[in-house]
């Protein structure tokens, strides 16, 4: 038997990721746009208004900036999961399925890829953002605690994202999941304003968006105020990873290639 | 042993019968033809036998594997080329062949000493470091050929190996299959529907239609079973008399009609013409063209199917868009 787990298979796949986004540096600077104006735009325009929720002395750009974060995570994560539609459609997943690695091998190669592509486009906006002042006095810790929570959310968010692909023909389904997974998820996440201030139903609906538990993790690691605990935020977001890590491997290992 | 053994082998797609109940065994170091026009089951049996698709019923063996119980080991011992690309075309085609070597587990040594043997064989060295992208068409089939070689398979599946290659390419992968299973005793299948590339390399030829083998042997085998000679009349009326007419003559072994023509199976057909065409004015029929030659695996395929191959391609077509529309009611 072919070992469940095999490094050098993970390495192998998350090695042809790496060469295919280094490759793609449209794609790089394509998906740092949305984000920057965002940040620019959006971050500018709300900072001179005042919101209710945001503790005094936070800027919204600051209040903004970790939400954001969580955004470029999201969005290049399932993009990431998803894309294994693009390799369906041009043959290439015939040639990895029938290789003899374990399908969980195969599912945590894409995630390591995911997760590094999606840091690194992370990292970016980061930059981005201490640059225009969204973010001030982190500490070492914060920003390594902060790290942990991008892993975790892109973890989640591409092994989500190999799952609606796992279910979908071609790409026609990504609108679909764009439009009313992603949006939704990034909309309801606290990111871009405070929840707590928020009519009842968009809070319950919040507090079941796991992505909200990244942002507000996020938030606390890197600007200092949060809604939860961290532990609580690392807790949910923990349970949620695996959950999705499972459902990404289990149905990707049930899909035929025809 | 054999290297492979089938029994009642099924696929189906929704109501549309792929691959019907078929059985099969190959033994070591065979090379294997599956004839057949498209939609006949072909590609979907290879899928099968690759693990890439389960069995509606029915099992098979690879290397005494269980497809579906055994897919690690089946996967193991097996390679193939698929019939549409497979590439990543982001990739270089070193990137390409060494991305396959990794997932076989083959260390950096035998990575590099094979890499190198297949680039030379399918002469594509010079071309190893461009991407994938900006290869011919040609060169595209040529490098996935190679990389169903990388790591040394027991059983090799070869899935429509030279569609599309222009005629001195399909005859340089010819003989390199040809060798290779000579030489390193590797087992083979391949899909075609070029008759002459299963005449030319194949131990045994099934002819696949509708699913199911209406055929199998060595060709040449299947060749005589058709007739000797082969007699090919166009008329262009009253076809049904002179079927009648000639079919009463003692030296007509078979005849058959399709499409304003005749088809006889003769002896010694060079001196049966005559007699024909003389049948044929003696009923007012006049005969466009006449055509003698020796049977092919086309006119076998004829013979059983009672259709010829490009008849067969227009209904497959059909077949597929069922079956498209059955898988897609299936996802839903």
């Amino acid at each position: 038997m072919s070992k469940l787990i095999s490094i050098s298979a993970i390495y192998t796949i998350w090695l042809r990721e790496m060469k295919r986004f280094i490759r793609a540096k449209s794609r790089i600077v394509g998906s740092l746009g949305m984000p920057f104006f965002f940040l620019a735009i959006i971050g500018s325009g709300f900072s001179r208004m005042q919101m209710m929720g945001i503790p005094a002395g936070i800027d919204y750009m600051n209040f903004l900036a970790p939400g954001i974060i969580g955004m470029v995570l999201l969005f290049a994560s399932m993009a990431m999961g998803i894309s294994v539609i693009w390799d369906r459609q041009f043959g290439f997943l015939k040639e990895i399925m029938v290789t003899p690695v374990s399908r969980t091998s195969i599912v945590l190669g894409r995630i390591a890829g995911g997760v590094t592509t999606a840091l690194i486009q992370s990292f970016l906006i980061l930059i981005l953002a201490t640059l225009m002042g969204g973010i001030k006095g982190i500490t070492i810790l914060g920003f390594m605690l902060s790290v942990v929570f991008m892993i975790l959310i892109s973890a989640s968010f591409v092994g989500l994202g190999l799952a609606f692909a796992s279910k979908m023909e071609d790409m026609h389904g990504f609108q679909l999941v764009m439009n009313f997974v992603i949006m939704p998820l990034f909309f309801l996440s606290g990111a871009l304003f405070p929840l707590d201030k928020m009519p009842a139903w968009i809070q319950y609906l919040a507090y079941i968006d796991p992505l909200t538990y990244g942002v507000d993790g996020l938030r606390n690691c890197l600007i200092g105020i949060s809604e939860f605990s961290l532990l609580a935020d690392f807790g949910v977001l923990s349970a949620f990873c695996v959950a999705m890590v499972v459902l990404g491997t289990y149905l990707f290992g049930k899909t035929e290639v025809d | 042993m054999a290297a492979i053994n089938v029994k009642n082998l099924t696929r189906k797609y929704g109501e549309l019968v792929a691959v019907d109940s078929i059985n099969l065994e190959i033994r070591e170091g065979e090379l294997f033809g599956l004839l057949g026009p498209n939609g006949a089951g072909k590609t979907t049996t290879l899928k099968m036998l690759s693990t890439l698709i389960n069995p509606t019923s029915g099992s098979a063996r690879i290397c005494d594997h269980n497809v579906t119980k055994e897919q690690d080991a089946v996967r193991r011992c097996i390679g193939i080329v698929f019939q549409d690309p497979s590439l990543d075309t982001k990739l270089t085609g070193r990137e390409n062949l060494d991305f396959h070597a990794r997932m076989y587990g083959m260390d950096k040594k035998a990575r590099d000493e094979k890499i190198s043997e297949v680039l030379e064989l399918v002469e594509l060295t010079d071309k190893a470091d461009i991407l994938v992208e900006d290869y011919s068409g040609g060169m595209q089939r040529r490098l996935e050929i190679a990389r169903g070689l990388m790591h040394y398979p027991k059983v090799l599946f070869l899935d429509e190996p030279t569609l599309g290659l222009d005629a001195q390419t399909r005859r340089h992968i010819w003989d390199y299959i040809k060798n290779l299973n000579d030489r390193m005793k590797v087992t083979m299948i391949l899909t075609t529907h070029y008759m002459e590339e299963a005449d030319y390399l194949c131990d045994r030829v099934a002819i696949m239609d509708h699913g199911k083998f209406v055929a199998l042997d060595t060709p040449e085998k299947l060749k005589e079973s058709v007739g000797s000679d082969i007699v090919s009349l166009q008329i262009n009326e009253n076809g049904v008399a002179l079927k009648e007419k000639l079919g009463q003559q003692k030296w007509v072994e078979d005849i058959k009609e399709h499409n304003g023509s005749l088809t006889l199976s003769v002896k010694k057909g060079d001196e049966k013409i005559p007699k024909i065409v003389r049948i044929a004015e003696d009923l007012g029929i006049r005969i466009a063209s006449v055509n003698l030659r020796k049977p092919t695996l086309e006119d076998v395929f004829l013979y059983y199917t009672g259709r010829t191959m490009r008849a067969q391609e227009a209904d497959a077509k059909d077949r597929m868009r069922l079956r498209v529309r059955a898988r897609m009611g299936g996802r839903r």
